[in-house]
């Protein structure tokens, strides 16, 4: 017998903010996954929602690539507010 | 009768969500009025971030240095990426990126009345950074507390790189100021076309802004537009003041009673004509989103038929 899929699981630990991921779990179906995710993740009010997502179906970037992904924003500082110099006595900036 | 009793259930909930100042979230009930509200702002302000690349983007070319030239494409590159932050969010209410893109095409959905005036002038890329840029910040900070949760989280990301958008501006006049004649007067020329504008980005006055008291309840907006427009004249000012330029109001003075700025009023007819689509350049805005849209076809009609072909050799393996 094959082994259930993983699923990666996400939760929403209060309205207004993000699903934050939190863990995997194996299940035989969506919805098997989704209560398993309450039972394993939720079990003190840790959340008010929950996703679930096959892990299969998540594309990820590999460690690999991690120079040409993210290198090329290394050197552009001017994309950060710090980069300009303004006189102190310029309010609310 | 029972759909009755639980739509009322529902409802009650939903106004116990607001009234307690929480978040409403893409898979809860909503009143159908508060989705198509939501839809409608938010949609508004991702195409203003779309629309709002053409004045300063026309000056990425004629930068005066590498150094602003990046600054400028850095900025620009911004504007695009909160417009898809804000298109998603809307999408989560159930409208489609592409439904979206024809409501701006055929003036169904607005966007920000600022972005029909041309920028004339280098320094313009500065005053729109540091005034047009300004005023939006004073708009989204309190947004980052809206009621729709997705629309709130947008709006943080954007807020954390407006910052740059603003200081690059201020920094850019700064350094005209320091320069000729010639240069100062180009930046009080610059802020003269601009601070009117400016002023009209928070929308009409309270008393004629229809929708304001319904979206206030709705947490949807947090402040008026008059409280929004007063916060921004008293944060302007001595900024103002601080680069050696004045704005072109004879009322604007301060208030030591009210402890704020008095200022004079923008011209409202020219406010709803530029609404209406009679400003210096919505035909011009649109006209290029609608060439950029056409344009970009075939890399959409590329990109689709790459991922089938991909998606089909994957079948054959
Ligand atoms: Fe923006
Ligand atoms: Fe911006």
């Amino acid at each position: 017998m094959s082994e259930w899929p993983l699923y990666e699981v996400f939760v929403r630990s209060k309205r207004g903010l993000n699903h934050v991921h939190v863990g995997s779990l194996h299940a035989p179906d969506d919805r098997m996954a989704l209560l398993h995710a309450r039972d394993v993740y939720t079990r003190r009010n840790e959340g008010v929602s929950i996703w679930v997502v096959p892990s299969s179906a998540i594309t990820a970037s590999s460690p690999d690539e991690k120079d040409p992904l993210f290198a090329p924003s290394g050197d552009k500082v001017y994309r950060h507010p710090t980069f300009y110099v303004l006189p102190s006595d310029v309010p609310h900036m | 009768m029972t759909t009755t009793v639980d739509e009322q259930e529902l409802a009650a909930r939903f106004d116990e969500t607001v009234a307690r100042r929480d978040r409403i979230e893409p898979r809860d009930w909503m009143p159908e009025a508060y989705r198509s509200t939501v839809i409608r702002q938010v949609a508004q302000h991702a195409h203003s971030e779309v629309i709002g690349m053409q004045p300063e983007g026309a000056w990425v070319g004629r930068a005066p240095s590498l150094r602003r030239k990046a600054i400028l494409l850095a900025k620009v590159q911004d504007e695009a990426g909160h417009g898809l932050y804000l298109y998603s969010a809307a999408e989560t209410l159930g409208i489609s990126r592409q439904e979206m893109t024809q409501r701006l095409l055929t003036g169904r959905q607005k966007y920000s009345s600022i972005f029909n005036y041309p920028a004339l002038s280098y320094a313009d890329v500065g005053t729109i950074g540091w005034l047009v840029d300004g005023a939006a910040i004073c708009n989204q900070v309190p947004l980052c507390r809206t009621s729709y949760g997705p629309y709130g989280r947008a709006m943080i990301r954007i807020c954390k790189e407006e910052s740059f958008h603003q200081r690059q501006g201020y920094e850019l006049l700064l350094t005209m100021m320091r320069g000729t004649d010639e240069q100062r007067a180009m930046v009080q020329e610059s802020v003269n076309r601009f601070w009117w504008p400016a002023l009209m980005m928070f929308g009409p006055p309270d008393a004629d802004s229809s929708n304001t008291a319904q979206s206030m309840a709705w947490g949807i907006k947090t402040h008026t537009n008059d409280e929004l427009r007063q916060k921004f004249v008293d944060m302007s000012v001595p900024q103002a003041e601080a680069l050696g330029v004045t704005f072109p109001d004879p009322e604007l003075g301060w208030n030591e009673e009210r402890g704020h700025y008095d200022f004079g009023q923008p011209d409202w007819e020219e406010f709803w004509a530029v609404v209406k689509g009679n400003g210096p350049c919505n035909t011009q805005r649109i006209a290029h989103r609608q060439r950029a849209w056409d344009d970009g076809a075939w890399v959409r009609e590329a990109s689709s038929a790459w991922a089938v072909r991909q998606q089909k050799e994957a079948c054959h393996e």
